[in-house]
């Protein structure tokens, strides 16, 4: 893999914007960290669901004695004895939930695989026997959960709208007008969903695999009916989520009834078939789109009416058009949603959610329009950048070089020695096939607070209750206190995934980083500052009774700003000297919504995917090959880590292109290739070369760090690449992912 | 999971004088295992055979090898005389699961692995109010005939069971007419490939020609056929870890460009290791042209039923065919 970073833009000259190893490396690789799962507590007992075997109908017996009888069994939860849980404040920003539903609400099924009850048992094996044991009897309704939308005749929303699309569109001269469908993907993480639950009195700390344990502790408290001071949340390490663990979901709380109930603690681990029914999925998408353009290119209308299911009682917006209106100049757009109820979990964000599955749509229209044009793809897209946001108003964009990602990216890929026509292009006795897309991410700075503390034994702490879901959050923040404090990275600790930590923000949205940094950046300054106030009044110290405006702090020591960096103290000795342990401060980040220096901005991130497929007719295999993707996401903190992402983005493009669908089976509602044996992901065999460039230039409205966050963009674009370059190869239009065998055998090319 | 027994045998006739009704032996338990885990096994004990000596790959008085049932696939695979002179065997094990997986499995737990059908792996086929499976519980029906079924076969389907045979090894020992060596509670006996695993027809619950309590001992391969080589070809949506969609092996001599010799063999499209003497008189004799392949290849095929979601198999497998017969007769 090929890593590239354009020069270092400045700021300070230390390890920030430099490849940094994890600091918990060690720990993952020799297996001291601690996921949730992996608490043990004495005593603890395991909790297993009893799940819905239809998808819709009500409960009319749920008979336990013979799993009560059972060894080991201790408890039954259902319907009728689970004790009140509430659902949460609707519209609560602080308290998101994933389902309306409280868990065991009701006696009604809505879909295959809801909890219906809950066995604890003393063990893990005797809790699943004891579970399949329980006898439900049913009565059932028809269900519906049909793949396809298109009978959908409800409300559509108007998401977004400008001039007259419709008009325009009937006049323009050149039109596509295509529907493109997404299926439904589970996220997958490795790591399974659990809680651990242990309560001590009316107090109680759960361990969790949780994106954000701020929102998680305050949900958790709304539901259990507890004081929030009381609710606890732990995820020190995340098997990482891709969104599924970004809010709660029913078991966490079903845990902590049966550890109240038992007065034990309480481990429930979702199991991997549970996984595809209950923690959410991207939502099946179909959305159509319309584009009309001169016949030079230039875009006239734009129209993308989009449609995507959602549970029952959730109404859960994909939010397809999220990047649709502001990415291309257009005079005539118009973005609708439409929401169809089919008997399934709730949908949840999956990594990029919305922009994802949206721009597929949207970048494969651009594409056509470019076939209709018989123009380059990459030139469409200059004809149509844009300075401005047109979508609100025309503000300005923050920092936007997305006409850079594309020229930097066709010129890695060689993209001029592309030939249009299908087929043309061979190596090695393949068909190759080249296509490209762009890619767009929302950026945000979210209201957040860390504290930096020094202490006596010459470390240095950051807090800051927000998680490393696996991306290397710790790394950034112990870089970021580096540059502050000059203390090397292995005498810096950072903790993270804690609720009683200082309030952090869920790791979602890729905005951990561009929010927490200013916050540490803060922390650390403010910290200082109480350090040179203790130099100066520490009797004993060199320091003492200099003016604190004349102490300066470097590379960990306090000395006179006019003197040498090796001389005065370090402030190790000053705490020692003035008979502390530890001094500490708190900084805070701003919203980037409350704050006057970005209100008027438009802010996102940039990016251009360039992919090269491997076609071979005579034994109808398709591998992509070769990904070029480079990103416009602000100020790169990290490369490596960052790398990282977008390397990984790009694997699981590939699984999204060509192989990721949660096929329902129509008759029961189950997702009937619930297994990572059977929902097929991108494995390491099918990863591409990959050569991710990053333009880093820090974005200036973000903060002092510029950075914008790079966990979701590398995955935009890439399936639009993807199907045109299969179109490129093989002739084989694909509108509906995943590209599969059977649509490829269609090709006519030899 | 329900309990069980377990014994571990030191010796076959202690495996076999261990066996109880409904036990099972287990070898790597890379599928017995899972189905248990499942509910899908339910045995009442487990027979562990992996300490009895049947780890070996040696050569026979005729010039074949003999494979002692708990041969590990991945040092099947990576067995120099396998790899140079059954380069099929090696090339299929090889594309089978995942290292980890091939690090466990046995070579006599491969030819009994179970089928990866999703109805037949749900906890409650066969059951009042589960999916119907004749495999699981005869008479239940079959869920996968309306139901998901992309991957289940085209070949050797009844109106009773339409699931495919997962293995790959088994693919290239069909090709290779490899013979089953077995020990049971009547003594020894030996059984051809192609008498090992049974059409599900009406009674899909009846996978292979063992009798209860039957230990597989060996497989034996036959000396090479001389001056032929061999290939296996396997295609699917992802390019490891996953079963395959279509699959062939080919044993082929080729004189004077013409077929002398061959032996073709489908996977991922038969409900057992599908052996394809049509397309072999297709071949024999014939002089090796794309064109004859192609014509092989239809034969192989022709009586291919498929059901709503698997009629693409046809034509993969046709090509997959042909592939490698290219790759079988070439230098
Ligand atoms: C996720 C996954 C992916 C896989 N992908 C593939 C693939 O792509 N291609 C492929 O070919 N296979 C694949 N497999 C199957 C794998 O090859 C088999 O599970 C393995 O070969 C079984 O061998 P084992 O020794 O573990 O058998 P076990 O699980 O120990 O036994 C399997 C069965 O055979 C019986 N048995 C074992 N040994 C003997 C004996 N000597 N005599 C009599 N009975 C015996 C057992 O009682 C049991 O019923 C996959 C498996 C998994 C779990
Ligand atoms: S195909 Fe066979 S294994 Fe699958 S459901 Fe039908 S009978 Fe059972």
């Amino acid at each position: 893999m090929d890593m590239t970073v354009a020069p270092d833009l400045g700021i300070g000259s230390s390890i920030v914007g430099k490849a940094t190893s994890r600091i918990d490396g060690p720990m993952k690789t020799t297996g001291a960290a601690e996921y949730a799962a992996d608490f043990h507590f004495p005593g603890m007992v395991h909790a297993v669901p009893v799940t819905a075997t239809i998808a819709s109908g009500r409960i009319v017996k749920l008979d336990s004695s013979v799993a009560e009888k059972m060894p080991g069994v201790l408890l039954v939860l259902d319907h009728g004895n689970v004790g009140k849980l509430y659902r949460t404040v609707p519209g609560d920003q602080n308290a998101t939930n994933s389902e309306v539903r409280a868990p065991l609400e009701d006696e009604i099924v809505r879909h295959w695989g809801q909890y219906v009850a809950v066995v604890v048992a003393n063990t893990l094996e005797q809790a699943t026997e004891a579970a399949a044991a329980v006898k439900v009897e049913y009565e059932a309704l028809p269900a519906n959960v049909k793949a396809s939308l298109a009978d959908y005749d409800g409300k559509r929303k108007s998401v977004s709208k400008r001039g007259d699309p419709d008009k325009a569109f009937e006049a323009a001269p050149v039109k596509v007008d295509q529907t493109y469908i997404t299926p439904v993907e589970t996220h997958s993480p490795i790591e399974l969903h659990a809680s651990v639950v242990v309560w001590d009195g009316d107090r109680v700390t759960m361990f969790e695999t949780s994106q954000g344990v701020v929102n998680h502790r305050v949900v958790m408290a709304q539901v259990l009916g507890l004081p929030v001071e009381n609710v606890r949340v732990v995820t020190r390490f995340l098997g990482s989520g891709f969104g599924g663990k970004l809010f709660p979901w029913p078991h966490a709380a079903l845990a902590a009834v049966a550890a109240k109930k038992l007065d034990k603690p309480v481990k429930l681990s979702v199991d991997r078939r549970m996984m595809f029914a209950s923690v959410g999925y991207r939502p099946r998408t179909e959305q159509r789109v319309k584009l009309g353009a001169t016949k030079d290119g230039k875009l006239l209308a734009v129209r993308h009416d989009y449609l995507n299911n959602t549970s029952i009682l959730d109404d859960y917006d994909e939010g397809c058009g999220e990047a649709t209106p502001y990415l291309y100049s257009v005079a005539n757009l118009e973005v609708t949603s439409g929401l169809v109820k089919r008997n399934m979990g709730a949908p949840m964000y999956m990594r990029g959610p919305g922009a994802v599955p949206g721009l597929y749509a949207t970048e494969a229209a651009m594409n056509e329009l470019a076939g209709e044009l018989g123009m380059d793809p990459v030139k469409l897209r200059f004809l149509n950048d844009t300075d401005k946001d047109e979508s609100a108003g025309g503000i300005p964009f923050s920092s936007r070089h997305y006409r850079e990602c594309l020229e930097t990216g066709a010129q890695k890929f060689g993209w001029e020695r592309r030939t249009p026509g299908i087929g043309s292009m061979r190596r090695d006795g393949k068909i190759l096939g080249w296509g490209m897309a762009g890619a767009s991410w929302v950026a945000l700075r979210l209201p957040c607070t860390a504290a930096v503390e020094f202490c006596d034994t010459g470390r240095v702490c950051v807090r800051c209750a927000t998680q490393d879901i696996g991306t290397g959050t710790y790394t950034v923040f112990a870089q970021v206190a580096h540059e502050k404090t000059g203390v090397p990275l292995d005498r810096i600790d950072v903790f993270l995934g804690d609720s009683s930590l200082p309030d952090g923000p869920t790791s979602g949205g890729s905005m951990v980083t561009g929010s927490v940094l200013n916050a540490i950046a803060r922390g650390a300054e403010n910290a200082i500052k109480k350090l040179q106030e203790l130099a100066a009044e520490t009797e004993g110290t060199p320091l003492n009774g200099a003016k604190v405006e004349t102490i300066a702090f470097t590379n960990g020591r306090l000395h006179a700003k006019d003197g040498a960096a090796g001389s005065g103290t370090s402030f190790s000795d000053l705490l020692k000297a003035a008979k502390l342990a530890r001094i500490s401060a708190e900084g805070k980040t701003l919203a980037t919504w409350e704050d006057p220096k970005s209100k008027g901005f438009s802010l996102h991130s940039y990016g251009a995917q360039f992919v090269e497929v491997e076609w071979e007719p005579e034994i109808a295999r398709l591998r992509v090959s070769r990904v070029v993707s480079v990103i416009d996401g602000g100020r790169i903190i990290n490369p490596k880590a960052a790398t990282n992402q977008i390397a990984g983005a790009v694997v699981m493009g590939v699984g999204m292109g060509l192989m990721e669908e949660t096929i329902y089976d129509e008759r029961t509602g189950q997702p009937i290739n619930g297994s990572m044996a059977d929902y097929l992901m991108a494995t390491c065999a099918d990863a591409p070369e990959i050569d991710v460039t990053f333009l880093n230039y820090p974005d200036p409205v973000m903060g002092e760090y510029g950075a914008r966050g790079v966990g979701e963009i590398g995955l935009a674009g890439i399936a639009s690449a993807i199907t045109a370059a299969v179109h490129h190869a093989t002739g084989v239009r694909v509108r509906e992912l995943p590209v599969r065998i059977e649509d490829l055998l269609e090709s006519k090319v030899v | 999971m329900q309990s069980f027994g377990y014994v571990k045998a030191t010796g076959t006739d202690k495996a076999l004088a261990g066996f109880a009704v409904n036990a099972r032996f287990i070898a790597g338990g890379t599928t017995l295992v899972d189905l248990m885990k499942l509910g899908v096994e339910k045995p009442s004990g487990l027979v562990d055979i992996n300490l009895l000596p049947l780890d070996k790959i040696e050569p026979t008085a005729s010039g074949g090898l003999m494979i002692g049932a708990l041969v590990r696939n991945s040092d099947l695979a990576w067995n120099s005389t396998v790899k140079e002179r059954y380069a099929v065997l090696s090339q299929a094990l090889l594309s089978g699961a995942s290292p980890q997986l091939r690090n466990m499995a046995t070579t006599g737990g491969n030819l009994l692995q179970r089928v990866r059908c999703a109805y037949f792996r749900e906890p409650s086929a066969g059951q009042p109010g589960g999916y119907g499976c004749n495999k699981r519980v005869p008479g239940t029906g079959c869920a996968a005939m309306d139901g998901f079924h992309r991957v289940h076969a085209v070949l050797g389907t009844s109106e009773h069971c339409i699931a495919t045979h997962p293995s790959d090894m088994c693919v290239a020992m069909a090709a290779l007419e490899a013979v089953v060596h077995v020990e049971g509670p009547n003594g020894k006996r030996t059984i051809a490939f192609a008498d090992f695993h049974k059409l599900p027809a009406d009674t899909p619950q009846i996978e292979n020609a063992l009798a209860a309590g039957e230990l597989v001992t060996y497989v034996e391969l036959p000396k090479p056929v001389e001056g032929a080589k061999s290939a296996y070809l396997k295609l699917r949506d992802r390019a490891s870890y996953e079963f395959a969609l279509a699959s062939a092996a080919v044993v082929a001599r080729v004189e004077g460009g013409r077929v002398r010799y061959v032996r073709v063999a489908l996977g991922g499209v038969g409900t057992k290791p599908w052996r394809s003497h049509e397309a072999e008189a297709a071949l024999m004799g014939k002089e090796a042209t794309e064109a004859n392949f192609r014509a092989a290849a239809e034969a192989a095929l022709r009586h291919a039923k498929v059901r709503r979601d698997n009629a693409f198999k046809v034509e993969l497998a046709k090509r997959c065919v042909v592939r490698t017969l290219k790759l079988a007769t070439t230098a």
